[in-house]
């Protein structure tokens, strides 16, 4: 490989970051060169996103330097970083659908016609250059056509053009694998090889450890916004790769915590038996006991929220069958689901969760209000009573429970969707990321909580990207990868055991 | 003082009252009340009347707009009920041995109650095509609006219907109590209504639909089904408005009946105060937004503006109320009086 004599093409140094008081990114720092692939690692809230935010000019960092080609640069915008020659793909893609793939590629700056582009927009040299870029991309398709008439993968790479259409030297990829199957992974891995011989800097962000060893030359990790290393990959394999991410210290004191916790493991309460959907999970099965905590390991598009969504019946299973305390049941809908005593705390809070613009009040009560029924209405005085309460239990901080809720903090709007469920008294708790995006102590309370109603006889099923939570919760941890489970690991279990587990047959 | 001027039915009111005051100034007669043939008399009471079966709409298009929808086909259902009900009662004067008796084609409470039945089969087919086919609201009604006025034709026979028995007159245009009948209804529905949304959690329901409708389906509302009722309602408000409307003019119009009042009625819902992006609602405003309209249609009128620029006057009043109750565009006025703009202000 050319990388080592490769001159550096951008180079940021001594970034420091901080929102709200909070360091998000403690003299980070990342250096790119000339024809390579560079994955940058970390697990959640390492401080990826904010440092790839800062080199597209999203944020300003508060400390740093950041140099390009060896002349010192501060893009103010993502426009200005674009100018400068620094492309992003994001992770989803943020096209619009219902142009042709040529449109999406120019938008904003279709080329013109006539004196100062006066005349009209050159229709016929748009497509002409659309189909050049994509011939770049190894990608020969009909660019008059709508985007939406083809495959993800396909608009994942109408996106890539997009970024090139300017003149890019560095292309940042935000976990551009998420969406895409085995085949379509390998198309795009053969476009960058392309694009580094091209002697493009290229970017790349994955949870997927084997995609990084497939197409990457160098690796930097990120821990808790500080730069742990610049590796080559021939030497940083993914133990060591995953040690780095996750820090050894961390991963014993974790350990050290979920052996405090008693196992208890009563009677089944809820049980999936060989329970799948085509596309979205393999059958699996899983028994969540009264007074467990049951903790899903896997990485991000394992399976984990597709498992969720069917145990809760915003999915429904075409294969298996739940069992409610031995009985079998079939939920169609939550409403199914909130009838039996279950309880989902969606992953994305904002859109599957808070009611924004109603009280913290209505928005505690509102899951036991459709549980008892449109009739049975809780007067005023007990609503007050009832939010009143959870507002004091979990600490939730709120003026009063008048409050819009999407006036709160994110972790205070997290312990109101706890509340929520707790209103209702379920027998079964699922949690999908219910730490994710608050802050710290935040998080604590609400991990010390789901302790506590563990042992107050709640089945609990904790689902966490950050695996040290996880580990520290779980009475049994249930691993997954690839919408398949492949194991189940008892309490005590460290991190490394679960990234074992999962990194297990992995290349 | 303050609190009370951040109230959210605080604009429409002073909206109202200002139409009142115009009226009042340029027609002296206006506010006069005076008891008449058994009843009150006077344009205060006249607008009322002729308020009803707008308010009636307003009421269900209130609820519908609460679920971030919209109902453009009650114009159609009222001329379907109003036809329907023409035509089931119609009438005719005989005179048996020197008596007059009014005879009807089918018994008054059954043309009633098959008039409000289809209106409801009406508002359960838009509910069933926005909750369950998953049609976006404004072209899910879209279609019985169009039809509608066909299906209203079809049972009119394409024909004007006069209405000859006199019971019937009493619900459009009776007295009780010395007020019109048709207050009492709107009044009645509209107690039915607050009473539902304050004894049971339907309000709380409709709103969290409206808001976040994923959500509400994860909290365990059963979200479809309170939109196909919502729309069912709406239906069934529509139809007493047709019923209102066809007593009141003693026939029934397939054509014309009802035209343009789902727009009146969007209106008189936003005059109140509640947003078309659905969530919160307010049925009181939606009550007073409707009375500024049939108010300002008198005011049109009785000051005798031409009828050719009639529409014109209507549509800068309504465009004046809409800034007027606009936050941000208060606030850019009073940024404006307090101080020059020097630059906009520093981020």
């Amino acid at each position: 490989m050319t990388t080592t004599t490769s001159p550096v093409l951008l180079e940021l140094s001594g970034i420091d970051k901080q929102f709200f008081g909070v360091p998000v990114l403690k003299q980070a720092g990342l250096c790119l060169r000339a024809g390579e692939v560079h994955a940058l690692m970390g697990q959640n809230g390492a401080g990826k996103s904010t440092l790839i935010k800062v080199l597209t000019g999203v944020y300003a960092a508060d400390a740093g330097a950041m140099t390009l080609a060896g002349q010192p640069v501060g893009p103010g915008s993502p426009e200005q970083a674009q100018a400068l020659g620094i492309s992003t793909v994001y992770q989803e893609v943020n096209l619009c659908p219902n142009l042709s793939v040529a449109e999406n590629i120019f938008a904003g700056r279709y080329p013109r016609l006539g004196a100062m582009g006066a005349w009209r927009i050159d229709w016929a040299g748009m497509n002409r250059r659309a189909r050049e870029l994509l011939g770049r991309l190894n990608l020969d398709i009909d660019v008059t056509r709508t985007l939406s008439s083809f495959p993800v993968a396909v608009q994942q790479m109408v996106a890539i053009a997009r970024a090139l259409s300017v003149e890019s030297r560095v292309l940042i990829l935000d976990e551009p694998t998420s969406s895409l199957d085995t085949g379509e992974v390998q198309q795009l891995f053969d476009v960058l090889r392309r694009l580094r011989e091209e002697g493009l800097a290229i970017l790349f962000v994955t949870h997927f450890l084997d995609q990084v060893y497939a197409i990457s030359d160098r690796i930097t990790v990120l821990r808790n916004g500080c730069l742990v290393g610049e590796y080559r990959v021939e030497d940083l394999g993914p133990k060591a790769l995953i040690s780095a991410m996750v820090g050894r210290e961390l991963a014993e004191a974790a350990s050290a915590d979920a052996g405090q916790v008693p196992a208890q493991g009563g009677e089944p309460v809820l049980e999936a038996r060989g329970l799948g959907q085509r596309g979205q999970l393999k059958p699996l099965d899983l028994t969540l006991r009264a007074g467990e905590v049951v903790g899903l390991g896997g990485l991000l598009g394992s399976g984990r929220t597709e498992l969720a969504r069917l145990l809760f019946g915003l999915a429904t299973p075409d294969a298996g069958e739940l069992r409610m305390r031995g009985k079998a049941v079939k939920l169609d809908s939550p409403a199914d689901a909130v009838a039996n005593g279950l309880a989902l705390c969606p992953e994305d809070r904002k859109t599957d969760g808070i009611v924004a613009e109603l009280s913290v009040r209505e928005n505690i009560v509102l899951a036991l209000q459709a549980r008892t029924g449109l009739k049975r209405c809780l007067s005023a005085g007990q609503e007050r009573a009832l939010a009143e309460k959870y507002v004091k239990a979990l600490g939730i901080k709120t003026a009063d429970v008048d409050t819009p809720i999407g006036l709160l903090s994110g972790g205070n709007q997290q312990k109101a969707l706890l509340a929520r469920w707790l209103a209702t008294g379920p027998s079964v708790l699922i949690l999908d990321e219910p730490t994710r995006g608050i802050d710290v102590a935040a998080k604590q309370e609400i991990m010390d909580e789901i302790l506590r109603l563990a042992q107050e006889g709640m089945a609990v099923l904790f689902i966490s990207s950050e695996m040290a939570e996880v580990v520290r919760v779980s009475h049994r941890i249930a691993v997954l990868r690839d919408r398949a489970k492949v194991g189940e690991l008892p309490a005590g279990s460290g991190e490394q055991a679960v990234y074992h587990l999962i990194a297990e047959e992995t290349p | 003082m303050n609190s009370l001027m951040k109230h959210r039915l605080v604009w429409p009111v002073v909206t109202l009252v200002l139409l009142l005051a115009i009226n009042a100034t340029f027609n002296p007669q206006f506010l006069n009340l005076s008891w008449r043939d058994g009843h009150l008399y006077g344009s205060l009471i006249d607008i009322l009347n002729r308020a009803a079966p707008l308010v009636l709409v307003s009421l269900g298009m209130t609820l519908v707009i609460a679920t971030r929808g919209i109902d453009i086909s009650v114009g159609a259902v009222v001329a379907i009920s109003a036809a329907l009900a023409a035509w089931m009662i119609g009438g005719t004067l005989v005179v048996n041995d020197g008596v007059a008796t009014h005879v009807s084609r089918f018994p008054m409470p059954v043309a009633i109650a098959a008039a409000l039945g289809v209106a409801l089969v009406c508002g359960l087919w838009n509910g069933f095509l926005v909750a369950k086919v998953g049609m976006q609201p404004i072209i899910a009604t879209l279609i019985l609006m169009v039809a509608g006025r066909g299906i209203a034709q079809l049972v009119t026979n394409g024909q004007i219907i006069t209405i000859y028995y006199a019971p019937y007159f009493f619900i459009g245009s009776g007295y009780l109590l010395g007020l019109p009948f048709s207050v009492f209804i709107v009044a009645a529905v509209y107690a039915l209504v607050s009473l539902a949304m304050s004894r049971t959690a339907l309000g709380l329901f409709i709103q969290s639909v409206g808001i976040n409708p994923a959500a509400a389906r994860v909290a365990g509302v059963k979200a479809r089904s309170i939109t196909v009722w919502v729309y069912a309602f709406c239906g069934v408000c529509a139809g007493v408005a047709g019923l209102l409307i066809s007593s009141n003019v003693k026939s029934a119009d397939g054509n014309n009946a009802g035209q343009l009042l789902e727009l009146d009625a969007i209106l008189a819902v936003t005059l109140g105060g509640t947003l078309l992006t659905g969530g919160r609602f307010s049925l009181a405003g939606s009550v007073i937004g409707a009375l500024i309209i049939q108010t300002l249609t008198y005011a049109i009128y009785s000051l005798g503006v031409p009828p050719e620029v009639n529409l014109v006057v209507k549509a800068a009043v309504v465009f004046a109320v809409m800034l007027l109750q606009s936050a941000e565009f208060r606030a850019s006025v009073r940024q404006l009086v307090q101080r020059p703009p020097v630059g906009g202000m520093s981020a």
